[in-house]
């Protein structure tokens, strides 16, 4: 007999749907079939189940090439690297529950380390924008049931947020939004005519790298002030008219992702677009929210924001919190040489940085945390199998929106295979004896 | 268990009415006992000082989704004030780093509430759907007991079942929500006016109909008061009016007041209010723009004086650059169109809303003075100090570190005329309050009322809390303050800013001013039993699968991840 | 061999996505990532035939990868390279003290190189990282 196990939280993306459901075996081992879950979602759930998957710690020997060795091992290497180094990195966090969060944060304290999450090369832009302006927001079943106005402002959810549209903005019928998508206009910014803004009713085709202009060009124009014949690309009557349409809504959101916090302008692009919808609060009602990438790298930027008071970047080297993106960030960190190991978990710098931080990375004593082979872990000088959170182990996450959704167990681990919490938990042990912290 | 004996001491107590008395604490197994109860007890001398009970927090915002907001977007309030943790002091006491002003990290909340004294406090306003975030971050606030309050004033299972008047729903759903989320008591927020701000609107009045729900906030705040005592809860419907922060919105406020008339406590826990109105200062405001703003804490306090099933708590304006965060949405976005500081925002999906604005209340500023009158005013015009309690509804008038400023002024009529004086508009802060008139001293035994006593009673707690008498939770704490001495303003205060000793639930947790545990804390909820209802149970599947974006079996808060320490007050409403 | 201009960026696709779950070591993340879209206008002046590998130098690398028609265009001008470690090895890496590296809008120079090898994504890192020293 199998059995179907429902309200399973998918661990991808930040959408964290909630609704999939998991045929599992008699015997609770294998994953069989993965339902309501998007393309990317379903193949995570599936991987879990690969029968090539590493199950043990593997150090890198001077060849280049991996041996396997004993978690005790893992964790005393790791302990040692950490309690040892001057300013070690922790990076990552992202796909692991906020309990692990929790145990590492520790360790960093009782090490002194710089705390990074994928912030650094996501939505890290956006969070300084944040500070600098703050952010009118809501939940997502406020757009569900309240939104007649959507605007995906360099982002690409048929993409990367595959279910967005239809759990959350575009197709659901909410409470006063009976009608679904007709209830709703759509407004897609973007420089290339992505998938999402085929689905537009109206696309803007911003030249590269000026959305800042055009974000101000709206805001200008909702006074009805003077604007050129053409800004970034659009012509001014269509930017008149863009304006017109948000204004004319009961309720608007403006979506945002990569587009503007990776492209030059950077924080000022998520000024422009907060100051834009804090203007628009003079017309009607409207939000905006990032569309965070990781499952719950909102979750690590809540956690160390209780703990420490700041949501990425965190350097905890002087004994203290510090917070100085720029400064305290891992790519500067990196690229100028100021890190002296590097601790990865629950996520991908080898894949996801700048080659030249990269280059960093293998050159110092380096740990990965990462139930996968990636390209960080085949760089560093250890990898760490783990069990996947949210498949073999459950655990708190954070949704885009920041709501907290308690994702779950549908499997047992791989015999033997640690999870982040209690491979985590052992390093803490074996580090505060070496620095001799009270237990 | 270690036993302890406080020999010696001054104790205040309503609990055993000890006004000041030279006494002897005894405290075996977690508890207060007799004196002779204690076999071989550590005795910690506590002549010539101050012996009061553990200090309750009936009203903070200290952990949750909007008081993180407020770390996270503001990182200004951290500077220069970072302490360092396990790094700087590993052989030490295994404290962690600490830092914010207004918005402090849970490690510092938990460790200056026990350095002020208190050992137990209510975290004010949890949107349900953030439950779990409320509790996590709980979890992370080392020694205090905490609860909190999850907001109803605006969610549409009580607009649609008050607007029937369905008040057996009504209750239904409250206890089904209250074990859901772990929640403690019925928060109200600006009812209505929140629902209102998802259009961008809002309720001003207890008569403005909710835009679509078309009931009134008047309705909804009687339909949870009579819910609150059909269900016995041990807190009573605790509200935040509607028009708070606005000249002339006292007779709003007493318009609010006026629905707790007729109405009788119900429960076992020897509450006898049905009405905790939180931070009356904010809504006791009289002119009718910002030119003419004046006090109206004279009708406000008379009310609430003659009105004996009314509790209140102050918010006294601290003088302090801080920042407001609250469910009332549009109060926010009002604010932020007043002060051009950086504005947050978060709608939550059927339930709820909260902002977020940073606010400086200067002293050279009219209102800010007056403000800050206010709230003095209020407190030295309660006739009853159990029914008036001492709160800066943290962050929003000030810190809670500013309590022992709070205590110098109210216990010091010098302390408040210096601080007068020292006001740029002193003259017209002066003519628009009475504070310049008021000879009134408050005494420590009146002090204890409003933060122990009358707090425990008010949250019917006070089988557990807010005294000395044997049986009570052993949570004493001892002030290096002698009352016999003349003590100047400055004195207080610092006697009042860190405790001597602190004992949480019978353990050391601080000693000479030093923590020296984390104590065991514990998260209290309310589990309130009540008939089976099939037609609430079939309208909360409806609404999950139609309006929700989560699921009923992801809604629900379960786990020692997020609850290791779970005190369950039992109500049996069948 | 021609040699053309054009604006970097990089992002996600669904593809991206999928072969990241499979497997990082699997030949599916190099076709999902491996790649460059480039719009019909450039490729006629890059006068490669489509499926054609390319060399793309940037001020800061270069990388072997596949060109293919732009899914997601018309955008000329504008090429695009799936999140990975194909585009990591010319994105501009500077951050300008924000803490975030510029990875959309690097100017790149693309010219054809059909007797080239797209590296395999552990590979395409290990191979940069080789020999670096602190």
């Amino acid at each position: 007999m199998t059995k179907t196990i429902t309200d399973v939280i998918c661990p991808f993306c930040g959408t964290l749907c909630d609704d999939i459901e998991v045929t599992v075996s008699d015997d609770g081992k294998k994953i069989l079939e993965v339902f309501n879950a998007c393309a990317i979602g379903n193949e995570k759930f599936h991987h879990a189940m690969a029968k090539d998957r590493p199950v043990r710690p593997r150090m890198q020997q001077a060849d280049g090439t991996y041996k396997e060795v004993s978690y005790d091992e893992a964790v005393e290497y790791t302990a040692q690297m950490l309690a040892n180094a001057k300013k070690p990195l922790m990076y990552g966090w992202s796909s692991t529950n906020c309990e692990a969060q929790s145990i590492g944060h520790e360790i960093a304290e009782a090490v002194g380390a710089v705390v990074d999450n994928t912030a650094a090369v996501c939505h890290g832009t956006t969070l300084i924008a944040v500070q600098d302006v703050g952010i009118p927001s809501c939940t997502l079943g406020e757009i569900k049931n309240r939104a007649d106005r959507i605007l995906f402002w360099g982002c690409n959810p048929a993409h990367a947020h595959p279910r967005h549209m239809s759990r959350y903005s575009i197709f659901p019928r909410g409470f006063f939004t009976g009608k679904g998508s007709q209830s709703r206009k759509l407004i897609v910014v973007d420089p290339r005519h992505s998938d999402t803004s085929k689905l537009a009713d109206v696309y803007y085709q911003v030249e590269q790298g000026r959305d800042y202009e055009l974000l101000q060009a709206f805001r200008t124009a909702l006074k009805g002030e003077w604007l050129p014949d053409v800004v970034a690309g659009i012509p001014k009557e269509r930017i008149y008219e863009g304006a017109e349409l948000m204004k004319s809504g009961r309720f608007g959101i403006i979506f945002f992702g990569m587009g503007v916090t990776q492209t030059l302008g950077k924080n000022h692009n998520i000024d422009a677009a907060i100051s834009l919808t804090k203007d628009l609060n003079e017309y009607t009602k409207f939000s905006i929210m990032p569309m965070r990438g990781h499952y719950n790298v909102t979750g690590s930027g809540e956690v160390l924001a209780w703990q420490f008071g700041f949501p990425y970047s965190v350097d905890l080297s002087r004994g203290y919190a510090r917070y100085n993106p720029g400064d305290t960030s891992s790519i500067d960190l990196l690229i100028r040489g100021e890190v002296d190991s590097v601790f990865t978990i629950a996520s991908d710098p080898g894949a996801h940085f700048p080659i030249s931080a990269v280059k960093r990375i293998a050159s110092l004593p380096s740990v990965a945390v990462d139930p996968h082979i990636t390209p960080t872990t085949e760089v560093s000088k250890l990898h760490v199998p783990v069990a996947f959170v949210g498949i073999e182990v459950g655990g708190n996450a954070y949704r885009m929106d920041n709501v907290p959704i308690d994702t779950r167990k549908v499997v047992d681990p791989p015999e033997g295979v640690l999870t982040d919490e209690q491979f985590l938990e052992r390093v803490l042990i074996r580090v505060k004896e070496l620095k001799g912290v009270k237990a | 268990m270690t036993e302890f004996l406080i020999k010696n001491g001054f104790v205040f107590d309503p609990t055993l009415k000890i006004k000041g008395d030279v006494a002897d604490v005894a405290i075996k197994n977690g508890k207060i006992v007799e004196t002779d109860a204690v076999k071989k007890p550590k005795v910690i001398d506590a002549s010539g000082k101050t012996v009061m009970a553990g200090g309750l927090e009936i009203h903070a915002h200290i952990a949750g989704p909007k008081v993180n907001v407020g770390r996270i977007y503001r990182p200004e309030d951290k500077l220069f004030n970072a302490t360092a943790g396990l790094k700087a002091t590993p052989t030490h006491m295994n404290t962690r780093m600490e830092g914010g002003f207004s918005i402090p990290t849970t490690y510092k909340t938990g460790y200056n509430y026990a350095r002020l004294g208190y050992t137990t406090a209510m975290e004010a306003a949890m949107p349900p759907l953030f439950a779990r975030h409320v509790h996590e971050e709980m979890r992370d606030t080392p020694i205090i007991d905490e609860g909190a309050y999850p907001v109803f004033g605006n969610n549409w299972f009580v607009l649609e079942y008050i607007k029937n008047r369905e008040i057996n729903n009504t209750a239904a759903y409250i206890a089904w929500l209250l074990e859901a989320t772990k929640g403690f008591a019925i928060k109200s927020v600006n009812p209505g006016g929140t629902e209102a701000w998802g259009w961008g609107l809002n309720c001003l009045q207890v008569t403005d109909p909710v835009p679509y729900f078309d009931v009134t906030p008047q309705e909804i705040t009687t339909g949870l008061i009579e819910a609150n005592e059909l269900l016995g809860l041990p807190h009573s419907l605790h509200i935040h009016g509607n028009n708070l922060g606005n000249p002339g919105n006292y007779t709003t406020t007493l318009d609010t007041l006026k629905a707790a008339e007729g109405h009788k406590a119900k429960n076992k826990f020897h509450r006898e209010q049905v009405l905790h109105h939180t931070h009356i200062q904010f809504h006791s405001y009289g002119g009718d723009k910002w030119a003419n703003f004046e006090s109206k804490a004279r009708p406000i306090m008379d009310y609430v004086n003659k009105h004996k099933n009314i509790t209140v708590d102050v918010g006294f304006v601290t003088l302090d650059e801080t920042t407001t965060m609250t469910a009332d949405g549009p109060f926010e976005h009002h604010l932020t169109e007043l002060n051009h500081l950086k504005w947050a925002n978060v709608d939550v999906e059927l339930e709820t809303a909260a902002g977020v604005v940073p606010y400086v209340y200067s002293p050279d500023i009219f209102v800010c003075g007056v403000q800050w009158a206010i709230g003095l005013e209020i407190a030295l015009l309660s006739k009853d100090p159990m029914r008036c309690f001492i709160t800066t509804d943290h962050p929003n008038a000030g810190p809670f570190t500013r309590y022992p400023r709070i205590l110098k002024w109210l216990m010091s009529q010098k302390a408040r005329d210096e601080q007068i004086k020292a006001f740029k508009n002193s003259d017209k802060v002066v003519n628009g309050s009475e504070i310049a008139s008021f000879d009134r001293e408050l005494t420590l035994y009146e002090v204890a009322a409003m933060t122990r006593a009358g707090p425990a009673k008010a949250l019917g707690l006070s089988h557990m809390y807010g005294g000395l008498k044997p049986g009570l939770d052993a949570d004493v704490a001892v002030y290096n303050f002698n009352p016999e001495k003349e003590n100047s303003p400055d004195e207080i205060e610092k006697a009042f800013s860190t405790v001597q000793y602190l004992f949480k639930t019978g353990e050391k947790i601080i000693k000479d001013g030093e923590i020296v545990s984390n104590g065991n804390k514990r998260t209290l909820w309310v589990h309130a039993k009540v008939e089976e209802n099939p037609q609430v149970m079939r309208d909360i599947e409806e609404k999950f699968v139609k309006y929700y974006t989560v699921t009923k079996g992801n809604y629900e808060v379960h786990g020692k991840h997020f609850i290791p320490n779970p005190l369950a007050i039992e109500v049996d409403a069948t | 061999m021609p040699k053309i201009t054009l604006n970097l960026i990089s992002g996600r696709t669904i593809q991206q996505g999928v072969a990241i779950e499979a497997g990082k070591e699997k030949p599916s993340y190099r076709e999902a990532c491996g790649i460059i879209e480039i719009d019909p206008v450039d490729f006629k002046q890059l006068g490669a035939w489509r499926n054609t590998n390319v060399r793309v130098t940037s001020a800061y690398g270069h990388v072997i990868v596949k060109a293919v028609e732009a899914t997601q265009g018309p955008h000329p001008g504008i090429a695009f390279i799936p999140m990975g470690p194909w585009a990591n090895q010319v994105v501009n890496p500077r951050t300008y003290s924000t803490g975030m590296p510029t990875f959309k809008g690097t100017p790149i120079e693309v010219e054809p190189a059909p007797s080239e090898e797209v590296l395999d994504g552990i590979r395409v890192v290990q191979e940069a990282v080789r020999g670096a020293k602190v």
